[in-house]
C-alpha cells in the first residue's frame, strides 16, 4: 500500500551541472477503498438469503411460491412453485421476483446456477435475474427452460459480470400452464457462483441477422433479439436474453441515427447508418442498415364524423378488430410487410414486393351496408410505368359470415398508371356500388392487388363512410 | 480426476531450461500415497518457439494431405492441406486452422504437422504450450507414432498421445498409449481436467516425460499418470524412436460430428514444442 507514488524520474544533464527533475503526482491513495455492495452470492439455499424478498406478478397465483422442506436437492429446504391450471381463479399463471433492494455486488461473478425437477417434463417460459420491477436494467432471461422429473444442474452465465456492481434482482421467472394443465417445479441451492468455464462468448442483436429497412426521420425501431450466448463446461451453447444495458450501440452516421443507452435508435437525418453493437468488447452478431429518405409526408389527416365512419385502419378513428393486414397466402404471394411502421407516432402499413395482399376482418365481419363509400390513402416509392397498376378488392363472406359456402362475393376497382403518381399521397374516395358486391353485410377483406407492376406500397386510413 | 493422483512435480525443471544442464538426473517426486521414480530430462535437443512468420520450419515440419484412409482410420471429416489458410506461423503461434469449406469432396479442412523423417528420437520430454478451439466435433492433438510404422503397421508401432481433447468437453483432456493387443477403444488412457478453468481460454502445457519403463503425463506443474509396462496387456513398444504429430481434426468417431451449433473456424495456438533429453 502506498498513498504516493512518484511516476517518473527524469535525470537531465546539463554541461557540468546535473539536475534531477522529479515529477510527483498525487496517485489514488491505496487507503481509499471504494464503497462496495455486499457480494453474498446465496440467493436461497435453505431458506432465503438475507435481504431476499419475494413480490409476485400482478395477475399471477399470488401463492404459488412456497418453502418446501420435504421435496429438496441439498440442505433442509427448496424453493417449490404450483403453477397453476388454466382457468385457475387464484391465477392465470405462477411468476415473481426475488430482489434483495439493497442491491448486491455481482460482479465477481459469471453464473446463477441452481438445481431443478418437476411433477413432470415442461418447459419454463421464463427464468433469470435483473428484475427488480424497476429498471430493470441488467435483467437477463432464459427463455424455454427444459425441466424434468429429475433433479438437473441449471447454469444462466452473466452476460457481463463487471456490469452488476449493485445489481438488485437476485432471480425471477414466469410460467404458465403446460397443455392447459397445472404442475409443480422445485428449485434449491440458487446462487452466483464463479465457475471459470463460461467462455466463448458470442452475444448478438437482431438475432444475429443482418437486416435492412427504409424509413423517414421521425421514426423510432426498438433493437431486438438481444442476446448473450456462452459456451458451458458441459459443452453446452447457452443463449440468455440479455437487456440493451449490457450493450454499447454504435451508429456508423448520427446524423442519421443515433441509439439510446436502452436500445432505441432514432431516426434524426436522411442518408444510410448502419447501427452495430459490442458487448464487454465482443462485437455483436447481428445489424441493421438505415436507409432514411428524409422527411416524411403524412397522408391527410381524416376529418369525417366519427359516427359516418367504420375504420379498418387508421390513428384518426377508433379501428375495428383487424385479424391480419397481410395474410402471407400461400403459395402466390410474395408481399411482405405490414402494419410495421410508425413514424412519430403515425402508424403506416408498408407493404413491399408487392403481387397481392389481403387486409382480413372476420372476428367478426363488418357491416358496410349503410356506408356509401370506401377511403384509402395510398403512396407508390418508385417510378410509374406504362402498365402499373393498383386494384383495390373487397371480399364480403355472406350470410354465413365465413369464407366459402358459396354465399361470398367479390368486387375490384381498379386505378391504372395514369391514375397515379409517385411519392405522394393518393387519397382514393371509391363509392361502394363500384365494387358491384351481391353483399356489404359481411364485409371481411380488402386485397391490394398489384402483380408486381408496383412493389412497394403506403397505406394509410382505409375506411368506409356515408 | 482423482486428486490424490495429481502429484506437483517437485523439481525446477519447468522453468525454461535451455542451458546445457547436467545429464540425468533421478529426483523424487512425492505424493500422499505413493512414490514415483522420475527421471529428469533437461537437455533441450530441438525446439521451435514459432518467431518466424508464415510457413512453419521445413527442418522439423512436414504435412500428411489429404484425407488418408477412412478418415486417418478414424473417420474424420476434413481435408488436411498445407495451405496458409490451414497452417501458419503468426506473431509467434503456429495457428492450426480447421475451416468448414468444401474442398476436394471433404467439408472441412484443417491441417497436420508430423516431424516423420525430421526429427524422431527415443526418450525424452516432449511438450508444447498450446491454446486449444472449441466446439462440438472438434479434436486436436499432440501425439506421437512410432517411426518404423511403415514396415510395423498400427498397433504394432506404438503412439503415444500426449494431449487430446474434444471440442464439447472444455475442460478435459486426455494422455493415452496404444500398441498391440491394447490399441483404440482398448488403450490405456487417462483424462484430466481442469478446475474452475478451460483448455480454449488460454495456453496449458502438455508434454509426456518417457523413459525406458514408463511415461509420465503432466498438464502444466501436475502430473496425473504414469503408465509403466506393468499397465499395459501386450508388449510393451515404447522403447525405439518415434516422431511427433500436431494436428486438428473435425468429427471422426472419436468426437463425433460438428453440429449446427459448432463455430468455425476454430484454431489452435501453439506457442512452442520443446523436446529435451
Amino acid at each position: 500500500m502506498k498513498s504516493i507514488k512518484i511516476i517518473s524520474v527524469r535525470i537531465a544533464l546539463l554541461g557540468f551541472i546535473s539536475i534531477i527533475l522529479s515529477n510527483c503526482e498525487r496517485n489514488l491513495s491505496g487507503d481509499v477503498d471504494f464503497a462496495k455492495f455486499p457480494s453474498n452470492p446465496q440467493v436461497f439455499i435453505d431458506g432465503f438469503s438475507g435481504g431476499l424478498e419475494y413480490f409476485p406478478f400482478g395477475g399471477s397465483k399470488l401463492d404459488a411460491f412456497t418453502v418446501d422442506t420435504d421435496i429438496r436437492y441439498a440442505g433442509t429446504a427448496s424453493m417449490r412453485f404450483d403453477v397453476p391450471n388454466v382457468g385457475d381463479p387464484a391465477g392465470a399463471f405462477a411468476g415473481a421476483i426475488f430482489p434483495d433492494n439493497g442491491g448486491r455486488d455481482l460482479s465477481g461473478y459469471d453464473a446463477l446456477t441452481f438445481w431443478a425437477r418437476a411433477t413432470q417434463a415442461a418447459t419454463i417460459n421464463e427464468i433469470g435475474f435483473g428484475n427488480d420491477f424497476g429498471d430493470n436494467k441488467f435483467m437477463v432471461t432464459l427463455n424455454n427452460m427444459p425441466i424434468s422429473t429429475a433433479w438437473t444442474k441449471y447454469t444462466i452465465p452473466l452476460p457481463d459480470p463487471s456490469r452488476l456492481v449493485e445489481e438488485k434482482g437476485m432471480f425471477w421467472y414466469a410460467e404458465g400452464p403446460e397443455n392447459g394443465n397445472g404442475y409443480s417445479f422445485w428449485i434449491d441451492e440458487l446462487k452466483f457462483e464463479r465457475l471459470g468455464t463460461v467462455a466463448q462468448p458470442r452475444p448478438a442483436i437482431f438475432a444475429g441477422q443482418d437486416e435492412v429497412i427504409e424509413t423517414f426521420i421521425g421514426t423510432t425501431i426498438n433493437i431486438t433479439g438481444l442476446t448473450q450466448t456462452f459456451n458451458l463446461e458441459s459443452g453446452l451453447n447457452q443463449t440468455v436474453s440479455a437487456a440493451p444495458a449490457y450493450f454499447t450501440f454504435k451508429s456508423s452516421d448520427v446524423d442519421v441515427a443515433r441509439v439510446s443507452e436502452n436500445g432505441v435508435i432514432s431516426i434524426v437525418g436522411e442518408g444510410t447508418a448502419e447501427i452495430t453493437a459490442v458487448l464487454s468488447g465482443v462485437r455483436a452478431q447481428g445489424s441493421l442498415t438505415i436507409n432514411s429518405l428524409g422527411d416524411f409526408v403524412p397522408a391527410p389527416t381524416p376529418t369525417r364524423n366519427p359516427v359516418n365512419v367504420i375504420s379498418v385502419f387508421s390513428d384518426a378513428y377508433t379501428n375495428i378488430p383487424v385479424d391480419f393486414y397481410n395474410g402471407f397466402f400461400a403459395p402466390f404471394q410474395t408481399t411482405l410487410g405490414g402494419a410495421d411502421l410508425d413514424i412519430g407516432g403515425d402508424k403506416i402499413i408498408k407493404y413491399t414486393q408487392l403481387n397481392f395482399v389481403a387486409t382480413e376482418f372476420k372476428n367478426p365481419t363488418i357491416n358496410v351496408s349503410q356506408m356509401t363509400h370506401f377511403h384509402v390513402d395510398i403512396q407508390i416509392q418508385e417510378s410509374i410505368d406504362p402498365g402499373d397498376f393498383i386494384t383495390i378488392e373487397l371480399g364480403d363472406f355472406g350470410p354465413n359470415a365465413a369464407f366459402g359456402g358459396g354465399d361470398d362475393s367479390s368486387g375490384r376497382v381498379t386505378f391504372t398508371n395514369t391514375a397515379l403518381t409517385r411519392n405522394n399521397w393518393i387519397s382514393l374516395d371509391i363509392p361502394l356500388a363500384q365494387f358491384g358486391l351481391t353483399s356489404r353485410n359481411n364485409l371481411a377483406q380488402i386485397f391490394f392487388i398489384s402483380d408486381a407492376t408496383i412493389s412497394t406500397l403506403l397505406v394509410d386510413n382505409m375506411y368506409f363512410y356515408k | 480426476m482423482n486428486q490424490r493422483d495429481q502429484c506437483k512435480l517437485q523439481t525446477t525443471k519447468r522453468i525454461g531450461l535451455r542451458f546445457f544442464a547436467v545429464s540425468m538426473l533421478a529426483i523424487i517426486v512425492s505424493c500422499s500415497d505413493y512414490e514415483q521414480t522420475v527421471t529428469t530430462f533437461n537437455e533441450l535437443v530441438i525446439q521451435d518457439e514459432f518467431e518466424t512468420n508464415g510457413e512453419p520450419n521445413t527442418a522439423i515440419w512436414g504435412y500428411d494431405i489429404g484425407t488418408g484412409t477412412n478418415g486417418w482410420g478414424n473417420n474424420e471429416l476434413q481435408y488436411y492441406t498445407n495451405r496458409k489458410e490451414n497452417v501458419t506461423v503468426q506473431n509467434g503461434y503456429l495457428l492450426i486452422t480447421a475451416r468448414k469449406e468444401s474442398f476436394e469432396g471433404s467439408s472441412y479442412t484443417s491441417a497436420r504437422l508430423l516431424t516423420k523423417g525430421k526429427f524422431e528420437q527415443a526418450y525424452g520430454r516432449y511438450e508444447a504450450r498450446i491454446k486449444l478451439p472449441w466446439g462440438q466435433g472438434i479434436w486436436p492433438a499432440f501425439w506421437m507414432l512410432g517411426a518404423d510404422i511403415d514396415t510395423n503397421p498400427w498397433p504394432g508401432a506404438g503412439e503415444i498421445d500426449i494431449m487430446e481433447f474434444r471440442g464439447q468437453d472444455p475442460n478435459i483432456v486426455l494422455g493415452t498409449v496404444h500398441g498391440p493387443g491394447y490399441s483404440a477403444g482398448e488403450s490405456i488412457s487417462k483424462s484430466y481436467t481442469l478446475k474452475n478453468d478451460r483448455f480454449d481460454t488460454g495456453f496449458h502445457v502438455f508434454g509426456i516425460e518417457w523413459a525406458p519403463d514408463y511415461v509420465n503425463f503432466y498438464v502444466d506443474d501436475v502430473l496425473y499418470n504414469q503408465i509403466t509396462p506393468a499397465d499395459v496387456p501386450g508388449e510393451w513398444v515404447f522403447n525405439k524412436p518415434f516422431y511427433i504429430l500436431i494436428n486438428l481434426a473435425v468429427g471422426g468417431s472419436f468426437v463425433g460430428s460438428p453440429n449446427d451449433e459448432t463455430v468455425f473456424p476454430q484454431t489452435m495456438l501453439v506457442d512452442y514444442v520443446r523436446v529435451y533429453k
